[in-house]
Formats: C-alpha cells, sequence, structure tokens
C-alpha cells in the first residue's frame, strides 16, 4: 500500500473527472474526515486516513481492501474504473441517464442503453460522456458513456444505442470471483 | 432370576456370538405389537404374532441357518400386516384405550429388513413404538429390556431413517430428551424459512418491503425482535438477483445470524473486530449498526471466501473495513486494543444440517476434538484483542452455528478459566440458556447467561451466543502456556475416555490402538506447539497430523 504517484494521479483524476468533473474536490476535502487514495496491488483504494493508518500494521500480502475500492491500474498503465465506486460516483455524478424498468435487467446483463430503454437523459450531455445509470426509482445500476448528445437522442429510432455500457452492478453476481 | 436375565440381556447387545442359550428363560408366549399411527398412512394398525418359545430361543442364539426361517416369518408377518390394515379400523380404535405391552422382536429380526433396504415407513413406525416405550418405561416395557437396550435400538433406528453417522445421533441424544431428539431430527429436514436484512445505510425496510412486493413477493417482518429483518414467503423473482440485491438493499441471510451482532450491540465511533467474516452478512450488520463510522477490521483467512467478503462490503456500501487475511490466531500481535470482538467461530455446524445435508455423514469426534481446539485458541486471541479499558465496550461475543457442547460451552469455560473476563447477558431474551452442566462436566454457572438457539424451538438454524466482557489486561503470557499444556492433555484424555464409551457398540481392537497412537502424538503436538510461535508452522504440523 503506498500513495499513488504524480503520474498514476493524472491518470486516475482524469478517467474520475469524466464521470464526476470537478467534484474530485469534494471527495479529497471532506468535513467529517481526513480522506486519501491509496494503491495496493494495481487498485486504488479511497479511504479514511484513520483506517489507511490501521491498514499499516498489516503486511502486504494479508491485506484484502481497505474503504472503498475505486479501480484498478491495467498492465500497460490505463486506469480503469469499477463497480465498485459506484456510490461515490452516483453521489457526484454530473451527468445521469436514467432507465426504464423494461430495460433494467437488460442493462443489468450488460446490455447497451437503447433509445426504447431511455427514460430521462441530463439536459446537453455531450457525445461520449461518461454518465452514471440510474432506474427510474433513483437506484444507481452502472454507469456508461453516452453515444450521442441529448439533442441528437431525440431523433433516434427506438433501436439505436444511447449509452454505451461499461460496468453494471449485475458484475457483483456474474464475476465476484474475478473482482479482488 | 430375573437379575441374571437383564445382564444376559445386555451381552448379548455387545457381543451376540459368545451367548449362551439360556433353556431355562421363561418364553413369552404372545406378542402383540401395537404400531402407533403413522403420519402417511391414517389407519392404525394391528398386528398378532405368535411365537414358540423355541422360536424365542432360536433368536437369541443367532444361528445362521435359521436366517432363512427368520427371513419367511418376516415375509409372513408382512402378508398378516397388509390383511390387518384392510379390516377397518373400529377394532383398532378400541385398542388404544387398553394399555398394552409392546414386545419387540430379538435383535436379529429388527436389523433383517434394514439391511435388504431400508423401509422407511417400518422405521418410522419402530422409532414411534420405543419412543411409546420410553414415554412410560416402568409401564410399558417388556419383560425385562434394559432401558439401555431400547435406546440403543431407537438411535440405530434412528441413525438409519434420518441418514446420520451413529457419532453425531449420540452427541444429539446426549443433549435432548428422546421426544426431543425427534423433534430436533425432524427440524433439520424441513428447510428454514427464507429471511433478508434491510440495509439500512441504503434504505428503509419499509421501503424495501413495498419494492419488493411490487415484484411479487410475499414477505411480512421477521419477528419483534428485529427491526431490520424480513422473511419471505414466497417470491416469483429469484431472491438473490433482484436489481434491489444488486443495489445492496439487502442482504439474504438466516435469522439465527442476526443474533450475535445484535448482542455485540456495536456503537458508533468503535474499533471493532469480526474475526471470521465471510461472506459478510455480519460484518455488514456490524457496519450498518456503526452507520459506516469508526473502524470494522474484517477477518477471514481462507482466500477464496474473502472474495465474496468483499464483494458483499463493497455492494451494501460499506465504507469503514480494513479487510484482512490473517489467521485469527495471529491477532493481538497484528491489531489489537479493539472496543469489541466478533468471532463466529469455524465449527463443524451441527447446528445447521438442514442447510447442508452432508454433515450428517461427514462430521465425527476428529471434526469436533479439531475445531474445539481452534476454537479455544481463536477465543483467547479475541480476548487479548480487546482493551478491557475501552469507555463505551471491552466486550467479546463468541457465536457458532453448532449446537455440541465441546464447541461450546466448554470453549467459554476454558476462556473464563484462562483470562479474567466474566459472562454478560447477550440481550436476547429468546433461547435456552446455556448448559451449566452436562454428564460429568460441570460448568461455570454464569454459562447460564448464554443463548442456545435450536431449530425445533426457533425455527432459526442452531446457534449459541455467549458475551465476554473482560474485566483487564494482566495476563502472563507464559504461565498460560505451560497450563495450555496440561490442559490440553488432560481434555484430550478425557476425550479419549468418551470415545470409548461411544465405541462399545461397535468394538474395534484397531480403533483402541489408534487412539493410543493418537494419545501420542496429541501431546508431541502441544509441546512442539508452544515452541513453535510460528503459525505456519502449526499450520503443517496440523496438516500432516491429518494425513495420519
Amino acid at each position: 500500500m503506498r500513495p499513488l504517484t504524480e503520474e498514476e494521479t493524472k491518470i486516475f483524476f482524469k478517467k474520475l473527472a469524466e464521470y464526476i468533473g470537478s467534484n474530485i474536490k469534494k471527495l479529497l476535502e471532506r468535513p467529517d474526515d481526513q480522506y486519501c487514495f491509496r494503491l495496493h496491488r494495481t487498485r486504488v483504494y479511497y479511504v479514511s486516513e484513520k483506517i489507511m493508518k490501521q491498514a499499516t500494521n498489516t503486511g502486504r500480502k494479508k491485506l484484502a481492501s481497505l474503504g472503498v475500492c475505486f479501480g484498478k491500474f491495467t498492465k500497460t498503465g490505463n486506469f480503469r474504473l469499477s463497480i465498485t465506486s459506484l456510490d461515490y460516483l452516483a453521489q457526484y455524478a454530473i451527468y445521469r441517464v436514467w432507465i426504464k424498468p423494461s430495460a433494467e435487467l437488460s442493462f443489468l446483463y450488460g446490455n447497451h442503453v437503447l433509445k426504447a430503454g431511455l427514460g430521462r437523459i441530463t439536459d446537453s450531455t455531450p457525445q461520449y460522456q461518461g454518465v452514471v445509470v440510474y432506474s427510474m426509482s433513483d437506484i444507481p445500476l452502472g454507469f456508461g458513456r453516452t453515444a450521442k448528445s441529448t439533442q441528437e437522442c431525440r431523433k433516434l429510432d427506438s433501436e439505436q444505442i444511447v449509452c454505451f455500457h461499461q460496468s453494471d452492478i449485475g458484475e457483483y453476481l456474474r464475476d465476484e470471483s474475478k473482482m479482488f | 432370576m430375573s437379575r441374571i436375565k437383564f445382564e444376559e440381556e445386555d451381552i448379548g447387545i455387545n457381543e451376540p456370538k459368545k451367548r449362551k442359550v439360556n433353556k431355562s428363560k421363561k418364553p413369552i408366549q404372545t406378542k402383540v405389537i401395537e404400531m402407533k399411527e403413522e403420519k402417511k398412512e391414517p389407519q392404525k394398525i394391528k398386528l398378532k404374532l405368535e411365537k414358540t418359545p423355541q422360536k424365542e430361543e432360536d433368536y437369541e442364539d443367532e444361528d445362521e441357518d435359521e436366517m432363512s426361517k427368520l427371513i419367511e416369518e418376516s415375509k409372513q408377518i408382512e402378508k398378516e400386516r397388509k390383511k390387518e390394515i384392510e379390516d377397518g379400523a373400529e377394532e383398532l380404535q378400541t385398542n388404544i384405550a387398553e394399555q398394552q405391552t409392546i414386545v419387540f422382536e430379538s435383535g436379529q429380526q429388527i436389523s433383517k429388513p434394514l439391511n435388504e433396504g431400508a423401509d422407511l415407513a417400518l422405521l418410522k413406525q419402530r422409532i414411534g413404538d420405543i419412543v411409546y416405550v420410553l414415554s412410560d418405561y416402568q409401564k410399558n416395557r417388556e419383560g425385562n429390556r434394559s432401558r439401555k437396550w431400547y435406546l440403543k435400538k431407537l438411535y440405530n433406528n434412528l441413525s438409519e431413517y434420518y441418514g446420520y453417522n451413529r457419532f453425531i445421533i449420540q452427541k444429539f441424544s446426549q443433549l435432548f430428551s428422546v421426544s426431543e431428539l425427534i423433534e430436533f431430527l425432524e427440524a433439520n429436514e424441513a428447510p428454514r424459512p427464507v429471511t433478508i436484512r434491510t440495509n439500512t445505510l441504503k434504505t428503509r425496510r419499509r421501503d424495501l418491503a413495498q419494492i419488493l412486493i411490487h415484484r411479487g413477493v410475499n414477505l411480512d417482518p421477521l419477528a419483534k425482535w428485529s427491526n431490520v429483518g424480513l422473511v419471505v414467503y414466497e417470491s416469483q423473482v429469484p431472491l438473490g438477483a433482484t436489481p434491489e440485491y444488486l443495489a445492496g438493499y439487502y442482504m439474504l441471510q438466516s435469522a439465527a445470524s442476526f443474533l450475535p451482532v445484535m448482542a455485540l450491540a456495536p456503537q458508533e465511533h468503535e474499533r471493532i473486530l469480526d474475526m471470521s467474516a465471510a461472506p459478510g452478512g455480519k460484518t455488514t450488520h456490524i457496519a450498518s449498526l456503526m452507520k459506516n463510522t469508526g473502524i470494522l477490521v474484517a477477518n477471514d483467512p481462507n482466500q477464496d471466501r474473502i472474495k465474496s467478503l468483499i464483494s458483499n462490503i463493497h455492494r451494501l456500501g460499506v465504507k469503514n473495513t480494513l479487510v484482512t487475511m490473517h489467521d485469527g490466531r495471529d491477532f493481538p500481535k497484528v491489531l489489537g486494543g479493539f472496543d469489541r470482538v466478533l468471532l463466529d467461530a469455524p465449527c463443524t455446524g451441527l447446528g445447521v444440517v438442514s442447510r447442508d445435508n452432508s454433515i450428517k455423514l461427514t462430521k465425527g469426534i476428529k471434526d469436533v476434538r479439531r475445531s474445539t481446539h481452534l476454537q479455544k485458541e481463536l477465543i483467547l486471541s479475541a480476548i487479548d484483542s480487546v482493551n478491557a479499558n475501552s469507555k463505551t465496550g471491552g466486550y467479546i461475543v463468541y457465536s457458532t452455528c453448532s449446537v455440541t457442547i465441546e464447541e461450546n460451552e466448554w470453549v467459554i469455560d476454558y476462556a473464563l478459566r484462562k483470562r479474567h473476563v466474566k459472562l454478560v447477558s447477550t440481550g436476547i431474551e429468546f433461547g435456552d440458556p446455556g448448559l451449566t452442566k452436562f454428564r460429568e462436566r460441570r460448568f461455570n454457572s454464569s454459562l447460564k447467561l448464554a443463548r442456545r438457539i435450536y431449530p425445533h424451538k426457533l425455527n432459526m438454524d442452531g446457534f449459541f451466543i455467549a458475551k465476554l466482557k473482560k474485566l483487564n489486561e494482566n495476563q502472563d503470557e507464559n504461565q498460560d502456556e505451560n497450563e495450555n499444556e496440561d490442559e490440553n492433555q488432560n481434555q484430550n484424555e478425557n476425550e479419549n475416555e468418551n470415545e470409548n464409551e461411544n465405541q462399545n457398540e461397535n468394538k474395534n481392537q484397531n480403533q483402541n490402538k489408534n487412539k493410543n497412537k493418537k494419545k501420542f502424538q496429541n501431546k508431541n503436538r502441544n509441546q512442539n506447539k508452544n515452541r513453535n510461535q510460528n503459525g505456519n508452522k502449526k499450520k503443517f504440523q496440523n496438516k500432516n497430523r491429518n494425513q495420519k
């Protein structure tokens, strides 16, 4: 476990900013407690300093997880957000997409969101923007990227893709053994 | 005369072949079997059986030549029984009022149909008969049949009917009276109701219930004592795959596993340790009671199970955890000074047979002994990890999903002797109190504050929960270890004695030899253990021992 290097921080924040924009600041400067990002075995964890200090007592091999995992660095040096970060993404997301109950399950099986399943979308979302996907009852279901801007969405056929799937909470079932 | 006969009866059970025929024995001329009502057949059956004195002797002689005769006879009995079923129920009803003595065929005949393939209905009826006899032994017994004889037959029939190995039946029978034992075994056959726990970090129970009812789930609040539990009667959707489940609104969790956490009563801003946490049902429950404040250390040594633990922690939105993969016995050395510790100890699982049927056959005395040993080590490190001077806490909750004495009262009693702790009330109002005496053992009288949960009484998994309060820190560790050694040796000897008792029925000289070997190994092991503090080495030795 160690703090992120400057290079890693840059890559990580760039990725994170695609979903929550300048709200990253709110993650780092919290009124209740000191929080920090820590890298442990290629994964980035968001954790309070108090817990982080406790974690230094356990060896690297024995430490499995601390706080909330945001994602991991791939071997090529890119950063990949994981579904476990959804709680924070949903809290601070700038652009959001809501999907109809009929399309919920399809999304949770890992499919893209089609126009037919689109319930609502934040106004003036640009194309290829990172968005958090919610159900109509405001349960965060996952995140992805818009395939079209809000303007273009209005003209689309019902079978065309509105939002590309990136990650969804169905992974807790599908990939439990591969997640950590 | 009767005394002599009695003894011979007993000998006959254990060593049938050495038995001599007692010609002077007064024969029983008429045998009448009143069969108790069976659940599957509404009719009551009466069976009459005439026997000549000579045959009676033959049975006890156990001559192999008589086998074929016996088979024929049993076939005849079957025929007669079928006839009797057809003869209406009127006659039978009148027989109920009369007090009749039940007569059993000799052991030979009873075991016959079992070998040919268990006739479950017959077995069940036999069990019923014996229970009836034992309900008023003085009145109902046949001749001088000893109670022991009846009990032995009963246990054999029970293990055959419910599919347990003898050891487990024996263990259970030491805990319960005969009628309660059958209730308990019957309860193990039925699954417990499906229960879910609302994740109060994300939603409220009322809201969750409403959402799930919309999805076609039929549910109710679990019980008065829980404000987060829901019991599910039937569901049109798989409960482990609804969007709400995936979003972490609830956790599938058995009702009994709410209790250790409720007993622990975690407070906000505390430091809490969950020693064997996977798959995270109790851990996330603790976190939701702490409202994501303070520090929760979730430990589990198993690399595979840790994945589901981490995944559940994230799914339920728990943010204050530190997940480690230590052996629980490392604990005060790695991290210590906790306000509360939950030790949901690894156990044989003899309380959750309904969840996993393989337990019925796979667990033996070795498993119980092994887990007892581990539990004793774990509870000491749990106690050592607690800060006795904590302002809010200083508590340890010990729980297992087993019902045996060895894994529960015995372990707590051991902890009470080894560390400066006392038992306190768990805050759970139902359940049976812990046992303070068991056969020849006497435990600390405060053990009645612990709670035993039985499936047949509360329709929950079998569970044991005890809450300890640590009184002060001072402990001389070296002294402890020396004591440990003595203690373990004594206990091993005790256990061996027990084993002797248990194995009277299957007399086997080889086993005796093995026992002696084992004794020796155990002693060696204990000494080695004290020398090596290294956990890995310990593991290695354990493995070696298992292979032997």
